[in-house]
């Protein structure tokens, strides 16, 4: 990678870390089953822009886009089985406090 | 440059807000602004398939998915939502400090000493790639949705009574 594309890439890496920390903290902070979903999709939005900009800064566009359709793919999935499991905790507790799913079977 | 910069801006933005709101329904439309702009970008940064992707499915399906999971959970009380409101501010009043210092710390340390010029990406074919280099991946993607529709069969089912 030459100096330019290494900048291009920095720069919206910078950006991708932002996105990273806001994930992160949403979910450490939030004690919602949907909002924690919601944190994890900041994540998975902060992981496309790292490779769709990867991808351009190598002069691979091509690749990057399949990866990120791939990982559309896997994140709708995750994220509608995750939708199910909070309905589950909410149908069983009244309430989707992930503090609370030790009350769970198993 | 400058299009991006103010695109990249207003992604952290929508996603800040997302993270701060106190309305669920709000951290959703959120989470679609979100979704949108990145699919700008991408579209900015030649990759205009994945951003159609991006924006039909994220910033469209994703949000139905919410919304349908929202509706059949509990609406909560104004009573409620003000004690909510308060927390909120106590939980997230530290997020926008650390994103401040950390985007300063990394702009100091990781752009200092680099060129600003950008490069043009190359093109590239995207089918070809995905169904002759990648074509394991949509063996994949196959099966990856057919566990994610006996997911929802299985968990949206009503319980038996």
């Amino acid at each position: 990678m030459s100096a330019p594309s290494m900048y291009l890439f920095v720069f919206f890496g910078i950006f991708s870390a932002l996105l990273l920390i806001t994930g992160i903290y949403c979910m450490l902070v939030s004690f919602n089953l949907i909002r924690i979903i919601i944190g994890f999709e900041i994540l998975v939005k902060a992981a496309t822009l790292l490779i769709i900009s990867a991808g351009y800064a190598c002069g691979k566009s091509a690749l990057a886009q399949v990866m990120v359709i791939t990982l559309i793919v896997i994140e709708i999935v995750v994220m509608v089985v995750a939708g199910g499991v909070a309905l589950w905790a909410f149908r069983h507790n009244d309430n989707i406090d992930p503090r609370e799913l030790g009350n769970l079977k198993g | 440059m400058l299009i991006n910069l103010i695109l990249l801006f207003a992604l952290v933005l929508a996603a800040l807000w997302t993270v701060t709101t106190p309305r669920l329904i709000r951290a959703i439309v959120g989470l679609a602004i979100t979704s949108a702009i990145l699919s700008v970008i991408m579209y900015q940064l030649s990759s205009p398939l994945a951003a159609v992707f991006e924006l039909s499915v994220c910033s469209g399906l994703i949000s139905v998915i919410f919304v349908v999971t929202i509706s059949f959970t509990r609406r909560v009380s104004k009573e409620e939502l003000l004690v909510r409101r308060k927390q909120k501010i106590i939980k997230y009043w530290y997020l926008p400090v650390i994103l401040i210092a950390a985007g300063l710390l990394l702009n100091h340390y990781l752009l200092a000493n680099l060129n600003s010029s950008v490069l043009p990406a190359q093109e590239g074919d995207v089918r070809n790639l995905i169904w002759n280099s990648r074509h394991l991946d949509l063996f994949g993607q196959a099966v990856i949705l057919l566990v994610g529709a006996l997911g929802v069969v299985v968990l949206f089912k009503e319980p038996k009574k």
